[in-house]
């Protein structure tokens, strides 16, 4: 496989300095897809995006025309768009809010009139001041030309637009711990069943909730089709996704790639995408969906980047960040930092999380530090099986949201793959990688 | 409790408040606007948010406080983050944070003696391209190595980025301009002819679809 | 539904409901609809280990423990069950090995950070996770990691201190503050692993409530001050009884060691206050172990009080009395006060006043109630009913702080949006801001507020006609309980009364009184009230039946309270009262016209005061008779409902007391009459047998198992048992052994029908009933320059329990007096300054603050606690139908 000649889709405008300005976003195309969209019914409109077949850019990877499916019958709804894009690695949102923030308001227009909702809001990570401020700047100039408020275009249709900027709690990107983030409140998640936010959502109504790039398809696919998407990819993954790669490669970046049709390998080793592991070494792992996800080996970069097919293979394309880890990495200071992220960012309520994963993490630290113990290991693994009962993948859970579950992906993976360094740890009372 | 926040500052509270359906959904950007006033969530300003969106106090305080950017005591005027989450990780930030610690004389958590620079290690904020990853303020700074930080570190005290980096709060300075626009009546009146509609078209197709 | 019995309505609908048919274990069982699966797990007899859920709480689900195996679409899956409703057909698996891992490993988990202090912790011997650890978790620890810590404990109140490193984050307690006290002033703060309760700066979590955080904490992180290191749990006693602190009558368990009272705990009971406390019914025990008890009898000797034997301080007061009755005939003797008493004292005590001396002259209200007969004879609802109904009409003082767990039921009524609650008062409540319409009247205009909502006169000027148009719908429709009690004490009692008489002409109407004090209730039942007779009935029906029964009864009505004092003080043109028995009451505290109580006091010939504490009483009377207090007699009391329960006896009177029906009998005795009443039990038999409103609710009935949260009276006699209480097994470790240990015990031998005079062989009198056609006194209008008072309560007052009790007594607040800013502006004073209040009849300076809540020329205060130099009392003339001031600067 290689590197497609698919069209970039959400990253067209991108290499243009000024790709963030109303100016620069109008000659290059945007709002027509909003007017196209605007001249047919909803239904029609969601009907494209259902043909689209369009998988959830967020982590979980549900069909959006699905989901929007669910309703579609209802009389109030909210939209609400996830930018909080915080787990580790994952900086592609990131590139589409400072980039193209009027591809992204264009899009959240397109689902909010198919959806018929009067009030959207898009909720960004605070850390993102400055996509914040771009994507404030670009709705003032989308208010100012009419492509948001009142009767837009002259179409009859009006919605406002709320940016909403978070302030720094990675599970607020889970999408119940948005809402009530959203609402005012900690970012605790809501328990599924029922809250799921289609049925009880914002304010208790049902809600969508969708990724930034998500959002940032929808004007391609109601100004080509949602057939031409799907004649991009694979099965059920269609179309182009955004894939940031990083650690150690030598041309780190966000990538839009062809789903299905290019291979872990080629966005790692293709000189125009990763470029290869740097300093000439070898690769050791890499984890193929953001760090909730079990590690693969060199033995799988052959697989291809498709939802179902990573799937199978034991892991997720998640949140589509790919982490590259040489033969100089060490495996047990890497799982043990994963940890402790997990642990700093646990909301708390649940037992389990709350309180395993700050003892998995100083039990990984007392094993980085030289003061582990040979039965450590099978410690780890307990407490990891008393948060995801069976270890298995897709993980069974004890608690409530599956931030929990996946704590022990990195550190079982660690410890399936690379038992050895655990044991020289213990044995030699220190790290062997210094 | 009242009387803290500053007329320009509750304007705009206000306006923030007016865009949700419920006053509470504005804590969180109130907070915001209260630490662009302090730099800091000051218990005063606590109280005073309680009061414009109909909680207690002790339920902004515990809110807010679950929020890494919420700061319930003082910040330096910069709050430099370096991120050692795992792509920063392989790409030095450990080393780098510690090299901070070191050059500020701080440790994590810690702000300097002249009240300038808080250090913070942050968890992932997504740069991973340009690891290790800093940001000050919020503002993202690119990859430093430990010679960049310390002239980093100097330019900030000597005033030279203030223009891209504003002081310790100041998150959004593009203001939206104006409130909702979208009138509320039409929108229930659009949302209920919907809502018949469907009811119709679900009756006319005998209930079955 | 309104005419069933409290009980028996649940009753039905639970039949109704039962309805979801679930396999539990392999074995079928059954749940209602929309239970969640843990309650229906353990009404079917399995218990699934649990730290978050409450069953008077929303769950949310966050410990984890309660896991259990859950058959679904993609297999069995661990699911909280007390998250889950039951559905039908559901398969439920709760002590698999896969459950049982879980649950360790939640366990296992809980106590990472946990210290191991259990030791000198609290809640050591009782504590669930002590307990499930053993029962359910996992042998050894396996930690060796540091665990987090804190500063030692911060006090989150004035009476509740936090261990934060020994918290396990089930939120119960922030959950309690926000969902069930309306008082969010605790809240998580911090994330993950950080989490801790914390107040905010300089605003502690002041509610009235706060002692329930501790009881349903499951581990030792909240402790209460006054308990806090005094006992270990192993060495409690304890009883069930009911709390007589006001007359809600909250089902207790009372706990001892040492014969000293340690610690009280609520316990859930269906009808009245689903386990929750106030602090101060939590708390006020303490003056039952004060030092400075009366503990014997007492006479006065050349002005000096000495201690004598029992006998001759009967004598003593047996002479004074004979000589009062022989100088001015049964009407120059008052006997005032009862609501401290049990049922069975008030009743000896009334045969001893209306049947052995002959005067009417006995009122167990102090001047700051309604009138009995307006009282008893209005059609009554039971709290439940309130809860339950459509409209709740206050027209009373602020329950918070005269009922607390009656405003908690209330607002969770309301809360949950089922009630429709409407608010006549002049001033705000607690409860304000929950309702539909406030009518706020200026003093004096309260008759005609009702009118204007019984839409029979136009509401009086100031009040929003759109508010009364809402009212007067609202009350049209579905049921209606009109609360009643004192909305003001500077407000004549009788307008409060016309009010509610006129209200009493609503269609589907019934009343829940307020009256606050301890067993007023059972008081006025067993006929302490001018003009009535033990079991609700008047003089005039029910004369010739007492007659039967006691050889006489009094030849005319007597006096209430005020005209006792009145008659004392020497005012008025009846004859004087020439010698007063004070039944545990304080009418120089207590009554709101404090000139007048003084004055009747000192005008009295001759005082008997009945009593265990120190006070204005005991220092003025010339015999002490020392009374064995709450929890140390056996008994009954009746709450507002009506609702007859039981009083535990957890202690030994201290000293020489005796219990109050005791002392009834024996003064009896040395009056002349045997009243052949030699034991609780023939006491309580001769209560079923006379007083009709109790007719039926024999001392078996009382002893059964199902009447465990009392009985209401009149009752139906058929058992109308409560519906099974959700107990939280963390809020009241060891209340089933109480269950299981049966009836608390009585003193005395079994009933006796030996020794009474048998009741004639008519008819039973008929219980009162419809409205007593009370008619308040005119009330004049007024100049702008007059003020009208506004007198209300706060729970810790200045009343002889709060005084007594150490950790109270210090919460104690002074009053200012409280006026519109543009008055104060007009006066040029404002908040914190001093202002002179002048009434007729006297002044005081006092501080002022703002209350734009209150209407112009309105003020208004609180009674009972420091007021300047004395108290609100001093300003109210219980003569007037208002209280008219003026205020000046000083
Ligand atoms: C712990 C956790 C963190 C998540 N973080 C994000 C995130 O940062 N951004 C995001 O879009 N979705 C995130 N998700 C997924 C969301 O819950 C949700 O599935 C997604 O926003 C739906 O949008 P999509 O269907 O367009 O993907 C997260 C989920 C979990 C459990
Ligand atoms: S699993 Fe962790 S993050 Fe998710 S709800 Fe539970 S405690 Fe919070
Ligand atoms: S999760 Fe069910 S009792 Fe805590």
């Amino acid at each position: 496989m290689a590197v497609t000649e698919a069209p970039r889709i959400v990253t067209a405008r991108i290499d243009q300095p000024d790709s963030h300005t109303l100016e620069r976003a109008l000659a290059t195309g945007a709002y027509q897809a909003l007017r196209k969209a605007l001249a047919m019914t909803p239904e029609a409109v969601a009907a494209e995006v259902d043909a689209a077949s369009l998988l959830g850019r967020g982590g979980a990877g549900f069909p959006a025309g699905r989901k929007w499916a669910m309703l579609r019958s209802s009389p109030v709804t909210y939209l609400v768009v996830n930018g909080d894009e915080s787990e580790p690695a994952t900086f592609k949102d990131h590139l589409l809010v400072e980039r193209d923030p009027h591809q992204l308001i264009e899009g959240v227009l397109i689902a909010a009139y198919a959806l018929q909702v009067s009030r959207a809001f898009i909720f960004l990570r605070g850390e993102f001041a400055l996509g914040l401020e771009r994507v404030q700047a670009a709705l003032n100039e989308a208010y100012g030309y009419g492509a948001v408020g009142a009767d837009i275009f002259g179409s009859g249709f009006s919605v406002d637009i709320v940016v909403h900027p978070g302030a720094g709690a990675y599970i607020c990107g889970e999408e119940t711990a948005l809402l009530e983030s959203l609402e005012g409140k900690r970012g605790f998640p809501r328990i599924k069943p029922p809250f799921f936010p289609a049925a009880i959502g914002l304010y208790g109504e049902p809600t969508v909730v969708n990724n930034v790039e998500t959002m940032s398809n929808l004007p391609w696919i109601v100004t080509h089709g949602g057939a031409a998407f799907a004649a991009l990819g694979e099965g059920r993954s269609t179309g182009t996704r955004l894939f940031a790669l990083a650690g150690h490669v030598r041309n780190p970046g966000v990538y839009e790639l062809e789903m299905a049709k290019t291979t872990f390998a080629d966005l790692i080793h293709a000189p125009v995408l990763g470029g290869g592991v740097r300093h000439g070494r070898e690769l050791k792992a890499f984890i193929p969906g953001g760090v909730s996800a079990p590690w693969f080996g060199p033995d799988q970069v052959d697989l291809p980047l498709g939802q179902d097919e990573v799937g199978a293979a034991g892991s997720m394309l998640g949140s589509g960040s790919v982490v590259v880890m040489d033969d100089h990495t060490c495996a047990v200071r890497a799982s043990w930092r994963i940890t402790k992220f997990f642990s700093r960012e646990s909301c708390g309520q649940c037992t389990p999380c709350r309180e395993g994963s700050g003892w998995l993490e100083r039990i990984m630290e007392r094993i980085e530090t030289g003061r582990g113990r040979s039965e450590d290991l099978d410690l780890l693994l307990d407490a990891c099986d008393n948060i995801a009962p069976g270890l298995t993948w897709p993980p069974q859970q004890t608690t409530i949201c599956v931030l929990g579950p996946s704590i022990p992906s990195s550190i079982h993976s660690a410890i399936v793959m690379f038992r050895d360094e655990f044991l020289t740890h213990v044995k030699e009372g220190g790290c062997p990688y210094g | 409790m009242s009387g803290h926040l500053n007329p320009d500052v509750l304007d705009r509270a206000r306006q923030l408040i007016s865009l949700y359906p419920e006053p509470r959904s504005a804590l969180v950007p109130l907070c915001h606007l209260a630490q662009e006033q302090d730099g800091w969530l000051r218990p005063e300003a606590m109280a005073e948010i309680a009061e414009l969106v109909g909680v207690t106090p002790a339920e902004v305080q515990g809110t807010a406080s679950f929020y890494d950017m919420l700061h319930l005591e003082p910040v330096g005027t910069y709050l430099v983050s370096i991120c050692t989450n795992i792509a920063c990780m392989l790409d030095g930030g450990l080393e780098l944070l510690e090299h901070a610690e070191e050059h500020l004389g701080v440790g994590v958590g810690g702000t300097t003696e002249d009240g300038m620079i808080t250090l913070e290690e942050a968890e992932c904020l997504a740069d991973c391209d340009r690891a290790p990853c800093v940001q000050v303020n919020h503002r993202y700074v690119g990859s430093q190595t430990a010679e960049s930080f310390d002239a980093l570190i100097e330019d900030l005290r000597a005033g030279r980025r203030s223009d891209e980096i504003p002081s310790h709060g100041t998150l959004i300075r593009v203001r939206r301009d104006g409130g909702l626009r979208a009138d509320p009546e039409q929108v229930a009146r659009e949302r209920a002819a919907m809502a018949e509609a469907k009811a119709r078209r679900a009756a006319d197709q005998g209930g079955g679809s | 539904m309104a005419e069933q019995p409290a009980g028996a309505a649940s009753t039905a609908t639970e039949a109704a409901e039962e309805g979801v048919t679930f396999t539990l274990n392999g074995r079928p069982a059954q749940a209602r609809k929309g239970e969640m699966l843990i309650a229906a797990a353990e009404r079917a007899g399995v218990f699934i280990p649990r730290f978050c859920y409450h069953p008077r709480m929303k769950s949310v689900g966050v410990c984890r423990m309660c896991l259990v195996e859950v058959s679904g679409p993609r297999g069995a899956t661990l699911q909280p069950s007390c998250y889950l409703e039951v559905s039908e057909g559901m398969e439920v698996v709760t002590d698999s090995p896969k459950v049982k891992k879980a649950q360790d490993g939640v366990l296992e988990f809980l106590l990472v950070n946990h210290p191991l202090d259990c030791p000198v912790c609290d809640k050591g011997g009782e504590c669930p996770l002590q307990d499930q650890t053993l029962a359910y978790g996992p042998g050894e620890s396996r930690f060796v990691e540091e665990k987090r810590h804190f500063e030692k404990p911060i006090a989150i109140s004035d009476l509740v201190l936090l261990d934060r490193e020994r918290c396990i984050q089930c939120s119960r307690c922030t959950r309690f503050a926000a969902e069930v006290a309306g008082e969010a002033q605790i809240d998580f703060a911090g994330r993950g692993e950080m989490i801790e309760v914390s107040p905010f700066p300089d605003q502690p979590f002041s509610s009235y409530f706060s002692g329930n955080t501790v009881q349903i904490c499951p581990v030792g992180a909240l402790t209460a001050v006054p308990y806090r290191f005094t006992a270990r749990p192993w060495d409690l006693d304890q009883v069930e009884s009911t709390c007589t602190t006001c007359a809600v009558g909250c089902r207790v368990a009372v706990q001892s060691s040492a014969n000293r009272l340690t610690r009280i705990l609520g316990i859930d009971a269906e009808p009245v206050n689903h386990g929750w406390l106030c602090d101060k019914g939590r708390f006020a025990f303490e003056s039952v172990n004060a030092e400075d008890r009366i503990t014997q009898p007492l006479v006065r000797r050349d002005g000096e009080l000495v201690p004598v034997s029992w006998h001759e301080a009967l004598a003593e007061a047996a002479g004074g009395l004979q000589r009062a009755l022989a100088d001015g005939g049964p009407d120059a003797i008052g006997v005032l006060g009862g609501a401290r008493l049990t049922n069975e004292g008030a009743y000896v005590w009334a045969r001893l006043a209306k049947g052995v001396i002959g005067t009417d002259s006995v009122d167990a209200q102090l001047g700051d109630g309604l009138p009995a007969e307006t009282v008893l004879g209005l059609p009554r609802a039971t709290i439940d009913d309130a809860a339950g109904a459509d409209t709740v009409v206050l027209l009373t003082g602020d329950l918070r702080e005269e009922l607390p767990v009656l405003f908690l039921r209330l607002r969770s009524a309301v809360v949950d949006g089922h009630a429709a609650l409407i608010e006549l008062s002049a001033q705000p409540s607690a409860l304000t801001p929950h309702a539909t319409a406030f009518l706020q009247y200026r003093p004096g205009d309260v008759v005609e507020v009702a009118r204007a909502l019984a839409g029979d006169g136009p509401a009086p000027r100031g009040i929003d006609a759109a508010q009364v148009e809402e009212a007067r719908r609202r009350v049209r429709t579905g049921d209606v309980v009109v609360v009643l009690g004192r909305p003001s004490l500077a407000e004549d009692g009788a307008m409060a009364a016309e009010a509610a008489e006129v209200l009493a002409g609503l269609p589907n109407v019934r009343f829940l009184p307020a009256l606050r004090r301890g067993n007023v209730h059972g008081a006025l039942d067993m006929g302490l009230a001018p003009g009535l007779l033990p079991g609700r009935v008047t003089l005039e029906s029910a004369g010739p039946w007492f007659d039967a029964a006691w050889g006489s009864t009094p030849a005319r009505r007597g006096r209430d309270c005020t005209g006792i004092l009145e008659a004392a003080a020497g005012d008025g043109d009846g004859p004087a009262v020439a010698a007063l028995v004070l039944l545990g009451s304080e009418p120089a505290v207590d009554v709101p016209d404090r000139h007048l109580a003084r004055r009747g006091l000192e005008g009295a010939g001759f005082v008997v005061a009945v009593t265990s504490m120190p006070g204005p009483s005991a220092e003025r009377a010339d015999v002490v008779l020392p009374a064995a207090e709450a929890h140390e007699r056996p008994g009954t009391t009746t709450n507002i409902e009506g609702r007859v329960s039981r009083l535990g006896q957890k202690l030994v009177p201290p000293g020489q007391a005796w219990p109050d029906w005791m002392i009834a009998a024996e003064l009896a005795r040395h009056l002349g009459t045997d009243l052949g009443l030699d034991s609780l039990t023939a006491v309580w038999a001769e209560i079923e047998r006379l007083a009709p409103a109790y007719a039926g609710i024999t001392t078996e009935v009382l002893d059964a198992p199902w009447s465990r949260d009392g009985v209401v009276a009149p009752f139906g006699g058929a058992p109308s048992p409560s519906a099974t209480a959700p107990l939280d097994p963390i809020a009241v470790p060891g209340v089933e052994s109480v269950e299981r240990q049966g009836a608390p015990p009585r003193a005395g031998a079994t009933a006796t029908a030996g020794g009474t005079p048998s009741a004639g062989a008519g008819e039973r009198p008929p219980v009162l009933s419809g409205p007593a056609g009370t008619s308040a006194p005119h009330v004049a209008p007024t100049d702008s320059y007059s003020f009208r008072l506004v007198v209300g309560r706060t729970l810790y007052d200045g009343g002889a329990s709060v005084g007594a009790s150490e950790t109270l007594a210090a919460l104690v607040p002074s009053a200012s007096l409280r006026a519109n800013p543009h008055d104060l502006d007009d006066l040029g004073v404002s908040t914190g300054d001093l202002v002179r209040v002048r009434t007729a009849r006297d002044s005081a300076v006092v501080p002022v603050s703002a209350d734009p809540a209150l209407p112009r020329n309105v003020v208004a205060t609180e009674l009972n606690v420091p007021f300047g130099d004395g108290t609100a009392g001093d300003l109210i003339d219980a003569g007037a139908p208002v209280v008219e001031l003026r205020l000046e600067t000083p």
